[in-house]
């Protein structure tokens, strides 16, 4: 393993921000809220917390966060994006506001609040794959979910019914549940193995 | 994660306690609005607030018109929740929990058992366990707010004092849920039963507040907030986001001051940025002196 622990920042613009910090701490990363282009240039990988993406894509363009961020993930900083995250990371959204923008980065289509409202919110067991030691619980909130992806793309995730819900291209990765609710950092300790490797 | 959470399942299932605070921790760092029409949700989602508060008339109206204050006309609910694509929540009467089961009926993702509206019952609020959709409640102190989540809130927001665009009773009754916070923890095990007892809580949910530092529920701040600086001054008291009631559309220009209260929401720690969004906001919501308000009109004292 190496010596120094990566640094991960995590986008604090909006949304769930705390759990993916303490997350990324458990999985032993040095993590750190990131609200500034000055703070994003400084870490070696970046989580697109849970929120509500339109709130989150609006702020990063007024605070001048949206196009570093593009030429970042460009360049091949290593991202990870739950829920609103994942929307934040598709090529491509359904049932988005018209003039809701992404960061963009992985070649998808990503349907917005796809399994419903809050009242059909769930839980269930989600074997990913690269994540050792069984399924991780998926905690599902008003959750999007992936409609379609290009060549590129790996699914690492699907439901019972086929419904892909984590997927991987290249250093980004994306899932449409949040292991940050659970406890279990095994999805988080998979995100930092991806920042060390690209590091 | 909170150590009252019962055990996953493993097949899919809904409404489960972690579903529904889940949701609430979604919110964080967001401001939550006020609106009365499908205009003023589209303003408001326009603004960025990451939900809406369905209702009637806003609190300051409320306050205005007097009477019995219920939940909302349905196809009013309706409308708002067709009108926008963030969360909808809607207010039902404390104790009135068929309004709840009408509320949660129409789909609405949050329920707030609100003290703004007149309560339906002055002894016992609704069972919020039995329901899927999840609920928020107000509380003046950590008492309060116990007794609610022990109900099964999974969402806490301090009261305040809605309708009167003073912020006052939001800072007391926010310092005063804090202040109970840190004092637990420095109680070592034997005096949290005492603890549990003079705060009328169940003794479980004090020993996670004491080992948590923090409510097992997210923290809003509500109640008087009506400019961009007192939303980051409940932030910087460690409210996790706000609720702005009728701060926004009692003031000259909604659509401009509630982007304001986004921006200063969050960057609540930055005196530049909130100073820039407080310019040229127009006239704030003009407000009312709390010191002034007869006991029978504050709405905190409602709920118990």
């Amino acid at each position: 393993m190496s010596s120094s622990p990566p640094t991960i920042g995590v986008l604090a613009l909006q949304g769930d921000v705390r759990e993916h910090l303490v997350a990324l701490a458990e999985a032993d990363a040095l993590a750190r809220p990131v609200r500034r282009p000055e703070e994003l240039a400084e870490v070696d990988g970046l989580v697109l917390p849970g929120g509500e993406s339109t709130t989150i894509s609006k702020l990063a363009t007024l605070f001048g966060v949206m196009e570093p961020l593009r030429d970042r993930i460009r360049n091949g900083l290593p991202v990870y994006g739950t829920c609103a995250g994942m929307i934040m990371l598709a090529d491509k959204i359904l049932d988005g506001r018209d003039d809701q923008d992404t960061f963009g980065g992985i070649d998808m289509i990503v349907r917005r609040n796809a399994f419903g409202r809050q009242n059909e919110s769930f839980e269930t067991a989600v074997e990913v794959e690269g994540v050792e030691g069984g399924p991780v619980q998926g905690v599902f909130i008003r959750a999007p979910w992936v409609e379609s992806t290009g060549s590129g793309v790996a699914t690492l995730a699907r439901l019972d019914d086929g419904t892909v819900v984590a997927v991987r291209q290249g250093n980004l990765l994306a899932t449409s549940f949040h292991p940050e609710l659970t406890g279990d950092h095994r999805v988080h300790r998979y995100f930092v193995d991806m920042v060390r490797a690209a590091g | 994660m909170s150590t009252t959470l019962p055990s996953t399942p493993e097949s899919p299932e809904t409404g489960t306690a972690r579903v529904k605070r889940g949701m609430a921790e979604q919110l964080k760092g967001g401001v939550i609005m006020d609106v009365v029409t499908p205009e003023q949700a589209k303003i408001a989602e326009d603004a960025g607030a990451v939900a809406v508060m369905a209702l009637e008339r806003v609190p300051a109206d409320i306050r205005k018109d007097g009477g019995v204050a219920r939940m909302s006309d349905p196809d009013m609910i309706e409308g708002i929740i067709d009108a926008v694509s963030i969360p909808v929540m809607a207010k039902s009467r404390i104790g009135h929990f068929v309004e709840a089961q009408v509320l949660q009926s129409l789909g609405v993702d949050y329920i707030d058992e609100s003290e703004v509206l007149t309560p339906a019952d002055e002894v016992n609020h609704s069972d919020k366990w039995s329901f899927t959709t999840p609920f928020v409640c107000g509380a003046t102190n950590l008492g309060e707010a116990l007794r609610r989540i022990a109900e099964g809130a999974a969402m806490i927001r301090s009261k305040g004092e809605a309708g009167t665009g003073n912020v006052v009773e939001a800072v007391r009754h926010l310092r005063q849920i804090k202040n109970e916070i840190a004092r637990l923890r420095g109680y070592d095990n034997h005096e949290l039963y005492a603890a549990a007892k003079e705060l009328r809580a169940p003794y479980e949910l004090v020993k996670e507040v004491a080992e948590l530092g923090k409510l097992p529920v997210v923290l809003f701040s509500a109640g008087g907030v009506a400019t961009p600086a007192d939303a980051a001054l409940m932030r910087q008291l460690g409210a996790e986001g706000v609720f702005v009631g009728s701060g926004i559309f009692k003031s000259g220009d909604p659509a401009k001051r509630a982007a304001a209260i986004v921006k200063a929401t969050t960057f609540y720690d930055d005196p530049k940025i909130i100073a820039d969004a407080s310019r040229n906001l127009g006239e704030a919501m003009v407000g009312i002196n709390c010191d002034t308000l007869p006991e029978a009109e504050r709405y905190a004292n409602r709920g118990w």
